[in-house]
């Protein structure tokens, strides 16, 4: 069994956004982490691996410093690492062209992904890489597993959630997933750093990075608030709520 | 000009997203064309005013949710310019029929400006990205953060009928015990946090929540150390919610709770600490324990709804 995994690097949750001249300054993010649901994707990934005997494949696609990221990821157990340049990406639609050609290139079976990178909240990546392969889609997940040549999950239901299952080339996009991340030990982070990352260009893929209908125009800091309205101690509420409803009109 | 945009349906009534969606499309000088998929909510869709066509899809496909199957089915009735709620299904379909047509897609826009000029959070809201569109697109919106467009219309519906292949099959259905709502849909929120002391003290927010319509929401914290289901937690590694009002009731307002709660209209924070960081976001604070607020906020409530 092949397993891909989706690892995207991001700045920490936790790293400061400084924008500068219109765009968000890469250069002043103080730490850059795996995107929080990838985690959980590449967990299951891992517990896939261990319980199929897989083969899994850690792609990523980025600029040079992602590839700090897939090290951490051959340190918890990851085989193959993929790093493709994302020269000339200009939109989601190119990365998951992209990454669509490495996943093919591996004869992956299954394909696990974040539900959205913590960067562009964009959502896009798991479910246009599964229609560009011709292959299902599962999002929001929290775990999987392989039985009996089927892919068992749970997602989210109108009413609750449900237990569906999936079979052939299938894509799961993670939610937070149900069991403890697993920490790199000391032996798995020595052996990751020898290990060796493939780089890749879009060339090298074949994937034409045409133009795109879309353009970043700026990258601006939120707007800012007016200022709250603050009061000391519980007598205030009954002032509160008569400010919910005829000034700010919710109640 | 025209989009197309794709209803949204909460049972056989449409979503109120359906109507934000219209109204976006309006704000712009652009007509609607309205997709509903298995002809849910048609004649519904046919009345609201800018819609200039109703398109029934009808099919086996749209008995359950696969994202592959029903992009299959909608898109050869979509063009141009496509918009979409940002629900969970909505992105899925938004970037399955971009990837379908070779077009972008751009998910949860909270503004749009002739041009085609559209607004984006990214960076859990951080920072905020311009984007021009020049040709066709898939467009995903934000709930709530556009004016819906009145009811007042009489466009003609066509049927459609199409099969797909469905990928995915039911094993097994469990619902909720609960019937509350999904904070998800929900257009108050109260959330507790560590600062509720312990679970059982939730039902003093249930409480809260019976009287207004809310749905109740946690912060990691009660989620990951007292065992509420993770559908509940509001954040970063939880749902996104952008209700009129969010009230956060003994949460300390960390980064990664902010990034899921910080769109919403309005904000009171119940807090004890006056330098917990929700006061920062917080349009209304209150520095009380929950303790002496809820039961007065209980009252005040009431007093409002009798
Ligand atoms: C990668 C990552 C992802 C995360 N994702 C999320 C997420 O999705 N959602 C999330 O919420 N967190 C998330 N967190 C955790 C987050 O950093 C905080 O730890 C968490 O939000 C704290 O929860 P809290 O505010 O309930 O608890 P605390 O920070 O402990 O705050 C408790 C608050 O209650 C107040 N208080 C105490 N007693 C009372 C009283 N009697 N009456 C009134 N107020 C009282 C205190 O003053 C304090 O401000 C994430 C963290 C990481 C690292
Ligand atoms: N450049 C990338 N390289 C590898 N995986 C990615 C990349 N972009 C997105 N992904 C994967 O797709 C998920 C969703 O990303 P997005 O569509 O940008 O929200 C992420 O959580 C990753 O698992």
């Amino acid at each position: 069994m092949n397993i891909a995994v989706l690892l995207k690097q991001v700045p920490d949750t936790t790293a400061k956004i400084i924008i500068s001249e219109g765009k968000v300054d890469e250069n002043s993010v103080s730490k850059w982490s795996m995107s929080p649901y990838d985690e959980y994707a590449l967990e299951s990934g891992l517990q896939m691996k261990d319980a199929n005997n897989g083969l899994l494949i850690a792609i990523t696609c980025g600029p040079d410093r992602s590839k700090k990221m897939l090290t951490d990821a051959a340190a918890v157990g990851a085989d193959t690492l993929i790093h493709i340049s994302d020269e000339g990406v200009k939109d989601s639609t190119h990365t998951q062209q992209l990454l669509a050609a490495v996943i093919k290139k591996f004869d992956a079976n299954v394909i696990l992904c974040g539900k959205q990178a913590a960067d562009t909240n964009g959502g896009s990546t798991g479910p246009g890489v599964a229609e560009i392969l011709d292959a299902a889609c599962v999002t929001l997940v929290s775990e999987v597993s392989f039985t009996d040549g089927k892919y068992i999950t749970m997602r989210p239901s109108n009413n609750g959630t449900e237990k569906v299952s999936v079979d052939g080339i299938s894509v799961f996009a993670f939610d937070k997933g149900t069991t403890e991340l697993r920490r790199p030990n000391v032996r798995g982070i020595m052996m990751a750093k020898k290990k060796a990352i493939e780089s890749m260009t879009s060339t090298d893929l074949g994937v034409d990075l045409s133009s795109s209908n879309v353009t970043l125009d700026s990258q601006t800091p939120p707007p800012e608030k007016a200022a709250g309205q603050k009061f000391d101690g519980a007598e205030h509420v009954p002032t509160v709520v008569s400010k919910l409803r005829n000034e700010a009109n919710v109640i | 000009m025209s989009f197309t945009i794709i209803a949204e349906t909460n049972g056989d009534t449409l979503h109120p997203t359906t109507y934000q969606l219209i109204g976006a499309a309006s704000s712009v000088g652009s007509k609607s064309i309205v997709i509903c998929p298995n002809g849910r909510a048609a004649s519904e869709a046919s009345e609201i005013n800018g819609v200039e066509k109703v398109i029934s899809v009808v099919g086996d496909c749209f008995d359950i949710f696969d994202g592959g199957a029903w992009s299959a089915a909608l898109n050869s009735v979509c063009e141009g310019k496509i918009l979409i709620s940002a629900s969970p299904n909505g992105r899925e379909i938004a970037a399955r029929l971009a990837a379908k047509r070779g077009i972008p897609v751009i998910q949860d826009i909270v503004s749009i400006s002739e041009g085609l000029t559209v607004e984006r959070p990214i960076y859990s809201g951080k920072a905020v990205e311009t984007l021009t569109i020049s040709g066709d697109a898939v467009i995903t919106l934000r709930p709530n953060a556009f004016d819906a467009a009145e009811s007042g219309g009489n466009a003609p519906i066509n049927t459609v009928n199409q099969s797909a292949d469905i990928k995915i099959s039911i094993q097994e259905a469990i619902n909720k015990a609960s019937e509350r709502l999904d904070v998800t849909e929900a257009d108050i929120i109260i959330s507790g946090g560590r600062g509720m002391g312990s679970i059982d003290n939730f039902t003093h927010l249930e409480n809260i929540a019976d009287i207004v319509g809310a749905a109740v929401g946690a912060s990691r914290a009660v989620v990951d150390e007292w065992g509420m289901p993770h559908r509940m937690q509001v954040g970063q590694t939880g749902k996104t919610v952008t209700p009129s009002l969010y009230i956060a009731v003994g949460i300390s307002g960390a980064i990664q709770h902010l990034a899921g709660m910080r769109s919403s209209k309005y904000i009171l924070a119940i807090n004890k600490d006056p330098d917990a960081p929700i006061f920062g976001v917080a349009d209304y604070g209150i520095v009380a324990t929950w303790e002496e607020a809820i039961p007065a906020l209980k009252s005040a409530l009431s007093a409002l709804e009798s």
